[in-house]
């Protein structure tokens, strides 16, 4: 595949050098003419020093022939600006983008960002799977739709524990999809499964309702 | 009408005057405090120190009560995000920006933005000085 990224920041220095060892092509940019230098050395490959927001910077890497278009640099705005400008002059298939503010994503998404890469979220997806006490843990957003998949842990104190399904108040706009047992036995839910403490279940909901989600499954009652 | 402008440059400044005196409610959103003190005394009280591409900041300016949103900060990025954020998420019913970058604003243009270049204004105008 031929891969633009723009912006030789951490994030963008690493994507070009894994590319290019996955034998693609790649071709960055990066605005400062010092880092650009620098990156030219460390990588060998093609380095173009200029504004990739700028059409004539990016005509320069020979977008027209692009595959992926990768904005990894520190703005969401000039992130955008980039992405914007490869799908709509450029007719680039599919850009990704770096989102480094999350309330961000769902304006990506809706100016047709393909993927947005919401960093601050991932890291703290990560913290909440280490840390044991977390009930909810974000595993993915649904692509296109308002709604994400979480995970949530029946903790033994809970007052869904012992309760057929039936019995539990879910919230609107919100579906368990299935509970993992403590020993690994999955259970498609209907109304007369039991809940467990310590159950995993995996659910689809909303932002807004994820907390109402919560409470129904964890809350003391 | 409720009028919001993001970025207190040059243009910032005429335009939020402007609007001033013809009896609008005018608020003027800028990252720097020092910025904001070059306007006028009376659109002082109503200016807000905030980022215009932080959904927080322009809820914070008042976004949702506003008619209008104009994004005239001298970064054509800036102004692209923030104008879109209010046409595409607060759904704010008029929406203008300037893009200086003539290329760009075409393509914002197409993009269903109101977008204003002000490269390209000066060099028509410097054009049309030179024809007449």
């Amino acid at each position: 595949m031929f891969i633009i990224i723009v912006g030789a920041g951490k994030v963008g220095r690493h994507l070009a050098k894994a590319f290019l060892k996955s034998k693609h092509e790649v071709v960055i940019t990066e605005r400062s003419p010092e880092r650009g230098e620098a990156i030219k050395e460390e990588l060998g490959g093609m380095v173009i020093v200029g504004d990739g927001c700028e059409e004539g910077v990016l005509m320069e890497t020979g977008i027209s022939r692009a595959d992926v278009l990768i904005a990894a640099t520190g703005s969401d705005e000039d992130n955008l600006a980039v992405c914007q400008t490869a799908k709509h002059r450029f007719h680039v298939p599919r850009t990704i983008s770096i989102i480094n503010n999350s309330s961000n994503e769902r304006l990506f998404r809706e100016l047709g960002v393909d993927v947005g890469v919401n960093t601050s979220q991932i890291i703290l997806s990560h913290i909440e799977e280490e840390l044991p006490a977390h009930p909810l843990i974000h595993l993915t957003d649904i692509k296109g739709s308002n709604q994400e998949v979480v995970k949530i842990r029946i903790p033994p104190d809970s007052a869904a524990v012992g309760k057929p399904l039936g019995e539990v108040p879910m919230p609107s706009d919100s579906a368990i999809s299935i509970i993992v047992r403590k020993d690994g036995t999955l259970l498609v839910p209907n109304s007369d499964v039991v809940l467990s403490s310590e159950d995993e279940v995996v659910a689809i909901t909303t932002p807004e309702r994820e907390e109402d989600l919560r409470d129904a499954l964890t809350g003391t009652a | 009408m409720r009028v919001l402008v993001m970025g207190c440059s040059r243009v910032g400044i005429l335009v939020a005057t402007a609007m001033g005196k013809e009896g609008h409610a005018v608020v003027v959103l800028d990252p720097s405090a020092e910025g904001l003190r070059r306007l006028p005394q009376e659109l002082q009280e109503e200016a807000m120190v905030g980022d215009g591409t932080l959904e927080d900041d322009l809820r914070r300016a008042g976004i949702e009560s506003m008619d209008v949103f104009v994004a005239v900060s001298d970064m054509d990025t800036d102004n692209a995000l923030a104008a879109q954020m209010a046409q595409h998420v607060f759904r704010v019913s008029r929406v203008v920006c300037r893009i200086d970058d003539p290329a760009r604003c075409e393509m914002y243009t197409e993009l269903g933005l109101k977008a204003v270049s002000s490269t390209r204004l000066t060099s028509d105008l410097i054009l049309e000085a030179l024809r007449s």
